[in-house]
């Protein structure tokens, strides 16, 4: 039983390979990253129980926390374009603030 | 047989990541494939029951490597250009070098031998003495801080310096002619409004 979930397993990593290669927007990469990252999580996970050693699954945890790492951060900078953006810290309400910010920037100026 | 499975399958997908990776030219792609690479590498490892090893190659490999590449293409650009040479002369140099290594694994002894020269020699001793001379229950732990103390030292410096370097290439610039990709300020009303809302971030983060 184990042996057909790694077999199933494969196959889906094969699959989000595919995305990986011919994937033609920016998104379809980062998706097929993190679902990669997740059958590796499986696949560890697998491998321990048909090994007969499940001592491993704390190992897959901390992938699983990689994997999550890994992809926030991507994200960010396809959003933002930099990882040091302060992120949603102001949203532009169109009104008070922005006529602030923009006084602002004319006394820096 | 499983495991063979497992083996052919790990390597066939390696094989073929890092074909589209030779063959992409859009590097953030490239990047994503390569964190790809390093998760079925770490697949492998753990494949081959070395588990720490594969942690390592999650942690380094897809975790912030991939983090210090992005932040990399966040300072240059995203195309690769087409190298104006023709690449023949590094392929033989390639299949060479990798036919020269292979050739060199048939004196290897096989994967899992008892009998092999490393388990022999040394292996025994730490196995057995380690715990007299060095007081440790961990034999890894005893041979990395003890045995090969000066070894290890010299490593922790080198990551040291390395982590050093990385942070004063990518965060060492402060003030106004900090960054590359700083956009242009036009006279225009739109870029205005944009810079200023960039500027009262930044004010606000600080």
């Amino acid at each position: 039983m184990f042996a057909m979930t790694t077999l199933a397993v494969l196959i889906a990593l094969g699959m989000a390979l595919a995305r990986a290669f011919i994937g033609p927007t920016v998104f379809d990469r980062i998706l097929a990253v993190n679902s990669v990252g997740t059958k590796t999580v499986l696949l560890i996970a697998v491998l321990g129980f048909l090994t007969g050693r499940p001592d491993f699954l704390d190992i897959a945890i901390v992938y699983a926390l990689i994997n999550f790492i890994g992809v926030a951060a991507i994200l960010k900078y396809v959003k933002y374009g930099d990882f040091a953006h302060p992120g949603e810290i102001e949203t532009d309400p169109p009104g008070n603030i922005a006529g602030t910010a923009t006084g602002d920037g004319e006394d820096e100026r | 047989m499983i495991f063979t499975l497992i083996d052919i399958a790990l390597l066939t997908f390696m094989g073929a990541t890092a074909f589209a990776i030779l063959r992409l030219r859009s590097l953030f792609a490239v990047v994503m494939l390569s964190g790809i690479y390093s998760l079925l590498a770490a697949s492998m490892f753990v494949a081959l029951d070395a588990v720490d090893v594969a942690f390592t190659e999650a942690a380094v490999g897809a975790g912030i490597s991939t983090v210090l590449m992005i932040a990399v293409l966040a300072l240059t650009g995203e195309r690769e250009k087409t190298p104006a040479h023709t690449p023949l002369l590094p392929l033989l140099v390639v299949i060479l070098t990798g036919a020269a290594l292979v050739y060199g694994t048939f004196d290897m002894p096989a994967f899992g031998d008892a009998n092999a020269p490393v388990h022999l020699h040394v292996a025994p001793r730490y196995l057995h003495d380690s715990f007299a001379e060095v007081g440790l229950p961990n034999v890894v732990t005893s041979v990395l801080a003890s045995y090969r103390g000066y070894d290890t030292l010299g490593e922790v410096t080198v990551i040291f310096t390395a982590g050093v370097a990385v942070m004063l290439l990518l965060g060492g610039r402060k003030g106004d002619d900090a960054g590359i990709k700083q956009q242009p300020v036009d006279e225009d009303g739109d870029d205005r409004r944009a810079d200023s809302k960039d500027l009262d971030g930044s004010g606000g983060a600080a």
